[in-house]
């Protein structure tokens, strides 16, 4: 293979980071070989801190290593970063739009700073339209929009132009599934058409699964290198489904077995199913594995990149003495209270925790949620789905008390969180979207505040600030301002906040956004060992085959409810048949373009009449 | 009522770390009043000392020496070049090095013993007009004070009518008097409201207000807790350049420290009120930054300050009313110099109470109720 | 060869103007669109004229006085006439002394003037007392009422010596002072507070309003994007200042007119030369906000810097209002360190002097070092790297 092939090559790259409050010194890579080639997508995967973003920036020329090589489309990255930036695009991880520009404006500002001409650019906007539904918000400005749909935007200002070279760093943090999928195909077309070479960082696994090529990165290293099918190789054999014959959920058993690490290594609800992946050295036959099962039927399956990430992370973990499952079985100690037995929650399992009737919520014009109505009951699992922009944020905001309804009825354990004395609002604990707790506060101190403020004193506080930094493992992090957590920490930290006075209702907004799979099995383990002791959690989320850990969701799209079940209620709702196998991406895709099919056909019939 | 108070304070505490905390924000917040109180302790003074002026003496007389020797011996002003013709006295005008030119005419000796008005030629750079003024008003004084010792030495009586002139409170009128104390309000007033408006603007930019709405504290528990930690700030400030004034440039305190903490107090209370308010209605830190800074600029130029509210014309004066820091001034004046007693002060502490319970609920109630 | 280098020449500098256009235009919008941006630029502009033009002044006029009359004689009026004759007073006349201390405690008059019970016969005699007391609280106007005061008071006692037969100036040579005030025969402050607001608008566009341009584009992560891609570093920074620089120079112009044409403030030097200073000490001041910007990277505390580093000094240090002539030596070096005094000398005698060429090509020639060396640095702290 010739050079001229190798798009970025980088040679025992190091980079270290020098923090001047606390003096140390962290190393982000560690003598990194890497290589890229023409036309090819390349996928960096990998947990938190594993050091994807540095080498992303490495690349743009934003940073500069401390050790080793790189070169970038053939120019010297150390020496040349401004020949490189004018030939390359890249996305960084938060995309920094122009709160006070309009969609328009900023997209303008971007295809003038690439030199992108005229005629170029009315295909190119028509395309990227289309792909971001931003079509009719191009007047809004910036800040005006949802979460998602501002990601949407910065991944349009991103692709104004056909560079040489596409870096996005985790460009579908928060994009629901549908523009997922279309941006893929803009990707993909890109790269037939003009051979261009992608490199995209990224926490979902499926999306690296369509990439020519996988780094799975870890700690600063190269951890394993290659397609998707020799990563997933290296699960290959220990992939199993089972499947639950009572009436137990999914999840229970997903638990069971997650809580099993010396059996298993990993463990998801899908489809209906429990797919888990057996530890090498144990049998499926073996006691402790039927056991578990009890008299559920098991199928083999074929492993995907996930399964192969999750054996190789475990892998590794074993080799540096580490526990992987130390975070699950922290996360399952979840339950236990201060006093260490296992609390229910006082009151019925079929009490009302929340009710919603007739829910409007309009700004200006715009209508961000309609005529909405739900109840959740205690203890359950309740998700909120949507493409970006479905009001489901809005609707969020309204439950826990921070925007006055337009009109309808709506009731939080009993009372509007708008209106209520402050005992109603220690019930709930929340968990925003984007990190919200004091940057520049310890982790200690940021709990002491929230526990303080929720009540708690003295001895009680701090033997629940030690319990939940057990079970969240911040322990050693107990002294690092909150701002400097790297990205999972924070949201460990902002769900320990959540918890820390043990709410009866615990609201979640997006919180694995972003997350490596690793993470969100942990998290998922905190979710339902809470939901055991008789917690109510309403959540919202984009992972789709995160909605099977719940007990019932709803999907919103233009701020209407579409569809409001159990998973498998709403899988027949989009048309399915009760036996098929569950899949949920599936079913959210199906019941939003009906829903939008069926509101064009509305739109269009008057014009027939 | 006791969760209540507890909750102020855990609250207090975090705005106190959150402000403390980062090394910058400490040294922004403590060694700025400092330096400044020293410098413009010394800068702002309306007095002259030292001031240069020329001399033009075409008369070269033995009267005219003494006229300049008195001039000399004041300390108030400073010889810096005898000149020669009436273009040097024009360029050493222009450039601004001498702030006044004497001019005796060659018949000034002659007059004098003729019995005639010997006229001296007093020329000023007014660019400066109260430097021109004080010069002019010293120049008189000394020049009077000469023609009394004149008289005196030619045999005749002394004046008919002399004034004897007492000024209180301030015995040498030293500008340093009136503007160290009314330092002692205004640097503080600058960053209590700097730092009480950016309060809530920060934390809604960066999404934590959200996690402090959902928790049990009521608005009015909010509005406290973030209210006494400038507060607090302030007066802290406010003693830095208490114990500047009386230490470093020795103005004699004559009043209560208790009164005077009772005045600062209040208008802290009040500013911070003004501060919140603003904090509340802002969107972001960019627009609570500017917002409050539109408002810093005339409270402090309208305060007296830096000119007396009493020379401004009466629409203005009327207008001042709304502002805590001319209240602050006068009280910290008032209490500082004169040592003046509460009975005196009710009419500077009312207006303060007034700003405070209008501003101060008012925030509070934004904090719910704007919409974002 | 020398063709195609030519051709790529005029290419590069297309990108350049397309790129400068680009951000340009973006940097404009930003700034219109936030209201508290133009608020700061335009509106205070607007008020602060105002409060200079109308609402400052350090002259005395009608100062209410008690006038202690223990004399009722039609001399002792005559003393009383002396004063409220005088444009500076207005004077109360009160029974007691008690009566005038509790008016004067209340700061309801600034200044007592007793004239005692025996004022007339001691004035015939050639040995009267007048005393007078001023509230010294705020020290420039006290000693302003007591120097007219005592002007005012004497005049009228040696008018009245005379009548009554003293003859106080019969043969006697006195010395007369002849004051004239050069560049403001009127003496009015507004004719040097107005100068001085100049300075101060200009600062606050140039040094307060752009302190958080470019900490609000690192504190809100928009330019890493912007990073990667053609621009270059100087075209950020020219983006930057040429708007703020256009509201500058707006606040110029409003000031200027305002001067000539609301408070009637003499325009004595060459306006060119005024408008080209003013023109370099607003890039000055662009530089400073931009530095202390880029090197803070965080909104308050580039506020609160720029408001020490260059609001502040203006105020105090820049010979605005407290001459630097009468203050120690260290603090007037302080004061010359700041580019504020250089420019606030040269408006000063443009405006009220006239062109004073050696301090004039002086002053112009520090102002135009320090704009090299601010624009430089905040050139040099420019970086395209995040580290």
């Amino acid at each position: 293979m010739s050079d001229a092939d190798e798009v970025v090559v980088g040679r025992g790259l190091t980079k270290r980071f020098f923090d001047k409050e606390s003096g140390h010194t962290t190393t982000a890579l560690k003598n990194i070989d890497f290589a890229v080639l023409r036309g090819s997508i390349t996928a960096l995967v990998g947990p938190d801190a594993a050091g994807k973003t540095t080498l992303m920036r490495l690349m743009a020329g934003l940073l500069r290593s401390d050790h080793g090589q790189l070169h970038v489309l053939g120019l010297d990255a150390k020496t040349h970063p401004q020949e490189i930036q004018d030939r390359i695009s890249y996305m960084p991880q938060r995309f920094g739009l122009y709160e006070d520009l309009s969609v328009q404006e900023n997209l303008d500002l971007y295809a003038d700073l690439h030199g992108v001409g005229q005629q170029e650019r009315k295909e190119r906007y028509a395309r990227l339209m289309e792909m971001t539904g931003l079509a009719e918000f191009t007047e809004r400005p910036a800040g005006k929009l949802s979460g998602g749909m501002k990601q949407k935007l910065g991944l349009a200002c991103t692709l104004v132009r056909s560079p040489q070279l596409l870096l996005l760093d985790e460009p579908t943090v928060g994009v629901d599934p549908l523009s997922r999928v279309e941006l893929w195909q803009i990707v993909e077309q890109l790269r037939q058409d003009e051979q261009l070479t992608v490199i995209i960082s990224t926490a979902y696994l499926d999306e690296a699964q369509r990439c020519a090529k996988v780094y799975v990165m870890h700690e600063g290293e190269v951890l394993a290198q290659g397609t998707p099918e020799q990563l997933s190789a290296n699960a290959q054999g220990q992939c199993f489904s089972a499947r639950t014959l009572d009436e137990r959920p999914a999840r229970t058993l997903q638990a069971q077995m997650i809580d099993e690490p010396s059996l298993i290594v990993d463990a998801v609800p899908q489809g209906g199913n429990v797919r888990f992946i057996l530890n090498e050295a144990v049998s499926l036959e073996s006691e402790a594995i039927q056991n578990i099962l009890q008299g559920a039927t098991v199928e083999p399956l074929t492993p995907r990149l996930e399964d192969g990430f999750m054996v190789l992370l475990r892998r590794r973990l074993q080799a540096e003495k580490k526990d992987m499952q130390a975070g699950i079985v922290a996360a399952a100690s979840l339950g236990k209270t201060a006093g260490n037995a296992t609390k229910k929650m006082q009151g019925d399992a079929h009490d009302t925790m929340i009710e919603v009737r007739d829910l409007v919520r309009k700004f200006g014009d715009f209508v961000a949620v309609n005529s909405t109505s739900f109840a959740v009951q205690r203890g359950e699992i309740f998700g909120l789905l949507g493409p970006n922009g479905a009001g489901k944020t809005t609707t969020f905001r309204m439950l826990c008390g921070l925007l006055p309804a337009s009109s309808g009825f709506l009731q939080v354990a009993g009372v509007n969180l708008l209106t209520a004395r402050a005992a109603a609002r220690k019930k709930i604990g929340y968990v925003s979207q984007k990190f919200s707790l004091y940057g520049n506060l310890t982790v200690r101190e940021n709990l002491e505040f929230f526990g303080g403020v929720y009540g708690l004193r003295g001895k009680q506080l701090k033997a629940r600030i030690a319990l939940v930094c057990e079970q969240f493992e911040l322990q050693h992090l107990y002294k690092t301002p909150a701002g400097h957590l790297p990205g999972g920490f924070k949201q460990r930290l902002a769900m320990a906040v959540g918890v820390l006075h043990e709410p009866e209702i615990l609201f979640l907004d997006e919180p694995t956004s972003g997350t490596d799979p690793l993470a969100r099995r942990e998290f998922w383990r905190r979710i339902t060992a809470l939901a055991d002791i008789g917690v109510t959690i309403i959540i919202t989320t984009h992972f789709l085959d995160e909605a099977e850990y719940c007990d019932r969701i709803v999907i919103q799209d233009a701020g209407e409810l579409k569809a409001l079940g159990t998973p498998r209620e709403v899988w027949m709702q989009a048309g399915h048949g009760a036996t098929s196998t569950l899949n949920m991406e599936r079913a959210f895709i199906d019941i939003v373009n009906q829903a939008r099919q069926q509101k064009q056909q509305a739109l269009e019939e008057p014009r027939y009449a | 009522m006791i969760a209540i108070i507890e909750r102020i304070l855990i609250l207090c505490r975090k705005e106190f770390l959150a402000i403390l905390k980062d090394p910058s924000s400490r040294i922004v917040l403590i060694v700025p009043v400092i330096t400044q109180s020293i410098l413009f302790g010394y800068a702002a003074t309306f007095d002259l000392s030292n001031a240069p002026y020329a001399v033009l003496d075409q008369s070269r007389s033995a009267a005219s020496t003494q006229v300049l020797n008195k001039l000399d011996s004041t300390g108030i002003f400073r010889r810096i070049a005898n000149l020669d013709s009436q273009e040097q006295m024009r360029e050493i005008i222009d450039s601004g090095e001498a702030l006044v030119v004497l001019q005796f005419g060659p018949s000034f000796e002659q007059d004098l013993y003729a019995g005639r008005q010997a006229d001296l030629q007093v020329i000023l750079d007014a660019r400066n007009s109260n430097s021109a003024g004080s010069a002019a008003a010293y120049i008189t004084t000394i020049v009077g004070s000469f023609n009394e010792q004149w008289r005196q030495q030619m045999g005749a009586g002394g004046f008919p009518l002399s004034i004897v002139s007492r000024s209180w409170y301030n015995p040498n009128l030293e500008t340093r008097w009136n503007f160290m104390p009314s330092l002692i309000a205004s640097l503080a007033f600058l960053q209590t409201l700097m730092l009480s408006a950016l309060s809530v603007a920060r934390e809604r930019e960066q999404g934590t207000f959200d996690q402090l709405l959902v928790t049990p504290m009521s608005p009015t528990e909010i509005m406290i807790g973030k209210a006494v930690p400038p507060i607090m700030i302030g007066l802290v400030q406010s003693s830095i350049v208490l114990l500047m004034t009386l230490f470093w440039f020795g103005v004699p305190f004559s009043g209560s420290i208790v009164m005077l903490y009772l005045g600062l107090m209040f208008f802290m209370i009040s500013s911070v009120g003004i501060g919140l308010a603003i904090s509340a209605l802002s969107a972001n830190m960019q627009q609570a930054m500017f917002y409050s800074f539109m408002l810093i600029m005339p409270l402090m130029l309208l305060s007296g300050l830096a000119t007396p509210v009493r020379n401004m014309p009466m629409p203005i004066q009327i207008l001042t009313y709304a502002n805590p820091l001319r209240f602050a001034i006068d009280i910290v004046q008032r209490v500082y110099l004169e040592g003046v007693s509460i009975l005196l002060l009710w009419h500077d502490l009312v207006p303060l109470f007034v700003i405070a319970i209008i501003t101060l609920p008012w925030a509070a109630w934004l904090f719910r109720h704007r919409l974002v | 060869m020398h063709n195609a280098s030519a051709h790529s020449m005029t290419q590069r500098s297309r990108g350049f103007f397309l790129r400068l256009f680009a951000l340009t235009r973006k940097e404009v919008r930003q700034l219109l669109r936030d209201k508290s941006n133009l608020g700061v630029g335009l509106l205070l502009p607007v008020v602060l004229m105002l409060i200079f033009g109308y609402g400052l002044s350090l002259d005395v006029k009608n100062a209410p006085v008690a006038v202690v009359l223990e004399d009722s004689s039609s001399t002792a009026m005559e003393a009383v006439a002396g004063l409220s004759l005088s444009p500076y007073f207005s004077p109360q006349i009160v029974r007691s002394i008690q009566e005038a201390q509790t008016l004067m405690l209340a700061r309801e008059v600034d200044a007592i003037v007793t004239i005692p019970s025996n004022y007339s016969s001691a004035l015939a005699d050639g040995d009267a007392q007048i005393q007078l007391i001023v509230h010294g609280a705020e020290a420039s106007r006290a000693s302003i009422i007591l120097n007219y005061a005592s002007a005012a008071l004497m005049q009228q006692g040696v008018r009245s010596a005379d009548r009554l037969g003293q003859n106080v100036g019969a043969g006697i040579g006195m010395v007369n002072v002849e004051s004239r005030l050069w560049f403001n025969e009127s003496n009015t402050s507004t004719w040097y507070l107005v100068p001085g607001l100049i300075v101060l608008i200009i600062t606050l566009v140039g040094a307060f309003l752009t302190a958080l341009v470019m900490a609000r584009e690192w504190e809100r992560g928009t330019f890493e994007a912007l990073f990667v891609s053609p621009v270059k570093p100087v075209e950020i920074l020219i983006a930057k200042i040429i708007p703020y620089f256009c509201v500058g120079i707006i606040g110029l112009a409003m000031c200027l007119v305002a001067a000539r044409v609301l408070f009637a403030v003499p325009m004595v030097g060459s306006m060119p030369v005024l408008l080209f200073a003013s023109v370099l000490y607003l890039l000055v001041a662009l530089g400073i906000g931009l530095l202390i910007s880029s090197l803070t990277r965080n909104q308050f505390l580039a506020s609160q810097v720029s408001l020490i580093v260059s609001l502040l000094p203006v105020l105090m240090l820049s010979g605005f209002l407290f001459d630097l002539r009468n203050v120690p030596l260290v603090v007037n070096i302080i004061g010359h360190l700041f580019p504020a005094t250089h420019y606030m000398i040269l408006v000063k005698t443009l405006m009220l002097a006239g062109n004073v060429w050696p301090q004039i090509i002086l002053e112009c020639s520090i102002l135009f070092a320090y704009m090299i060396v601010f624009i430089g640095l905040a050139r040099l702290v420019t970086q395209k790297r995040l580290d």
